[in-house]
């Protein structure tokens, strides 16, 4: 569905070049669903805007959908549809005369945008409000108003640009069961922008994670988590001056890397975590250490960003953050 | 994957366009009746002051001098202004979400221009059917042609003030420009007096100013002068910004949007 060889841009504003996407290579079947997950100022917009025609990359090439990007932009139009991040309607407009419109745009006879406008409003939970006025609904209908006019002509291929950001957690967590269900329903191919951790972990088949207008890692959800080499052990010490004896204790355990100590916290790597916490309870019992808090999880998504980047995604540019602690198997 | 019938033609995008902005118009014509009561509050209130002078103006009646220029200072700006409507929509994701459909890019343009179009035309038959009543004489042909001037004006600049706010995207940016532009043109167009009342340094200066020419074209226009050179001079000035305005606004619109 998407192929990208090498896709750049770089923008000059004020005579200063910023190269907001530096070379991605992306590749995306038929029915995948895709996450493009990185901070904010990855560059994730960009490539997006590169992808669905609206800005001309610097370098690199294209296929989307079957169209070169570059020789057919009318083309891919035809056959993608977007959601940008900040909206499609005009505020004073009435929700459902924008989706009729816009599928005329698209080519579609007013009744035939109309019936499927009704459709969608029905299927997003939109009901009732195809007289209402954007600027009159709430951020979630508001989204799901935009995701309608992005499928409005039923398109095979749809570009979702950070789909849930502002929305409270029922309204994201009721956005991607629609997400999903394109996929399940309609067999459409999604690809989407996140800087969730917890929406590109619980939505995508696949994620490439972006950082600096760089693919730095690409992977299932699993493979990636289990990239980071083991379960992350964390270790609170009962008395600040005792924290470089736990991290000791902590990197004498089998398979261990080196710990990282933030305050009174020791953060580790194991290949097992439970057998870990077993022995390193042991050890600190034996040699008189105290502890106020010791838990071993699953890595997350974040550990990956951690681990690549070595920034924190949830404190965007942020230096290395104490991690959050987590109960185990909280993200799957 | 189903595919829509692809049946996007120029004609049909403009109508698309057009119809919305229509729409939105209507449903909000705060904006239509304001820039209709500031022409309209020009002729009940300055147009007055304009009788005693009717002897120095050259023509008999003193709104045949005067109701062309504010048929042209309208045409153009009223059409200059409208770029502040597109930045709220670029602002709202509209140019966007239009920009990634298979839409022509000019029919995206046309479409809105039209809009305009039919704006100014209603605004200048009421401007002229309130000045009869206070004493108004002018052929109609006259009054026809005069209006087809403000079309093509109004045409002409609304294009250019959509490309600028495109180019701009800030209201912050795009009304400075506006006011360091609106106020010299409108003083030496002699929309309000005509330049024959000034000394000669100021009309050497405003004849360079084609939107004298055009003003001074609407008033033979108005006086049934239809063949004299002065109101082909103002026919033609006005093709050559309408083509000009076209010409600039079209290029923007198939750029991409940045
Ligand atoms: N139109 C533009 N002009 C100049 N710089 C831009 C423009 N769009 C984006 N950028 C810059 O490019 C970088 C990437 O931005 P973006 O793609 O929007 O990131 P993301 O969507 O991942 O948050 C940022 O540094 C941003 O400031
Ligand atoms: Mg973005």
């Amino acid at each position: 569905m998407i192929e990208a060889r090498g896709l750049a841009r770089t923008f000059r504003r004020k005579k200063q070049e910023v190269r907001a996407v530096a070379g991605v290579d992306l590749d995306v079947a038929a029915g995948e669903i895709v996450g493009f997950l990185g901070p904010n100022g990855a560059g994730k917009t960009t490539t997006l805007r590169m992808l669905t025609t609206l800005l001309v990359p610097t370098a690199g090439t294209a296929t989307v959908a079957g169209c070169d990007l570059l020789a057919d932009p009318v083309g891919v139009r035809r056959r993608i549809g977007y959601v940008s991040q900040s909206g499609s309607t005009q505020p004073e407009a009435l929700a459902g005369e924008e989706v009729v419109d816009h599928g005329r745009l698209y080519g579609m006879s007013t009744a035939d945008a109309t019936a499927r406008g009704r459709r969608l409003f029905t299927e997003l939970d939109l009901e009732g409000l195809w007289e209402r006025k954007p600027k009159a609904m709430s951020g979630g209908q508001r989204r799901r108003l935009d995701i309608a006019m992005g499928l409005v002509h039923e398109p095979g291929l749809v570009f979702l640009d950070e789909p849930t950001t502002g929305l409270d957690p029922q309204a994201r967590a009721n956005l991607w069961q629609h997400i999903r269900g394109l996929r399940e329903e309609r067999g459409t191919t999604v690809f989407l922008t996140t800087h969730y951790l917890d929406e590109a972990d619980a939505l995508c088949d696949r994620i490439l994670v972006i950082d600096s207008g760089a693919i730095v890692a690409e992977g299932t959800p699993d493979a990636l988590k289990s990239g980071v080499g083991g379960d992350v052990l964390t270790v609170t010490a009962a008395r600040a001056d005792e924290v470089g004896a736990v991290a000791r204790l902590v990197a004498g355990l089998p398979g261990a890397e080196p710990p990282q100590v933030h305050g009174d916290r020791v953060v580790g790597r194991v290949p097992n975590g439970g057998g870990a916490l077993v022995q390193l309870v042991r050890e600190l019992d034996a040699a008189g250490l105290g502890v106020a808090g010791i838990e071993s999880r699953r890595p997350s998504l974040d550990d990956v960003f951690l681990g690549l980047t070595g920034r924190s995604l949830r404190e965007e540019g942020a230096p290395v953050a104490p991690v959050v602690p987590e109960p185990e198997g909280a993200l799957r | 994957m189903t595919l829509p019938v692809a049946t996007n033609s120029i004609g049909r995008d403009t109508w698309t366009v057009f119809a919305r902005a229509m729409r939105l118009s209507l449903r909000n014509p705060a904006w239509v009746v304001i820039g209709l009561t500031q022409p309209v509050l020009y002729i009940l209130l300055f147009g007055p002051l304009l009788e005693p002078l009717s002897g120095q103006l050259g023509s008999g009646n003193a709104y045949q001098v005067f109701v062309p220029g504010i048929l042209v200072q309208l045409g153009i700006f009223g059409a200059l202004f409208v770029g502040f409507g597109l930045i709220a929509e670029w602002r709202a994701g509209v140019v966007e979400s239009q920009r990634v459909t298979p839409a022509s890019r000019t029919a995206l343009l046309l479409g809105r221009v039209l809009r305009d179009v039919v704006v100014l035309l209603v605004q200048g038959t009421v401007l002229v059917l309130v000045s009869i009543p206070l004493g108004l004489r002018a052929p109609v042909l006259g009054v026809v042609l005069a209006l087809l001037v403000v079309a093509l004006l109004g045409a002409a600049f609304s294009a250019v003030s959509y490309a600028l706010a495109l180019t701009l995207k800030s209201e912050d940016a795009f009304a400075p420009l506006l006011n360091a532009v609106v106020l010299p043109v409108l003083l030496l167009s002699g929309i309000l007096l005509p330049m024959t009342l000034a000394p000669g340094w100021l009309q050497a200066v405003s004849d360079v100013n084609p939107l004298k020419h055009v003003v001074d074209g609407v008033r033979s226009l108005f006086d049934g002068s239809y063949t004299s050179a002065t109101a082909w001079w103002g026919l033609g000035l006005t093709l050559a910004m309408a083509a000009l305005g076209w010409w600039f606004g079209v290029r923007r619109f198939r750029r991409e949007s940045g």
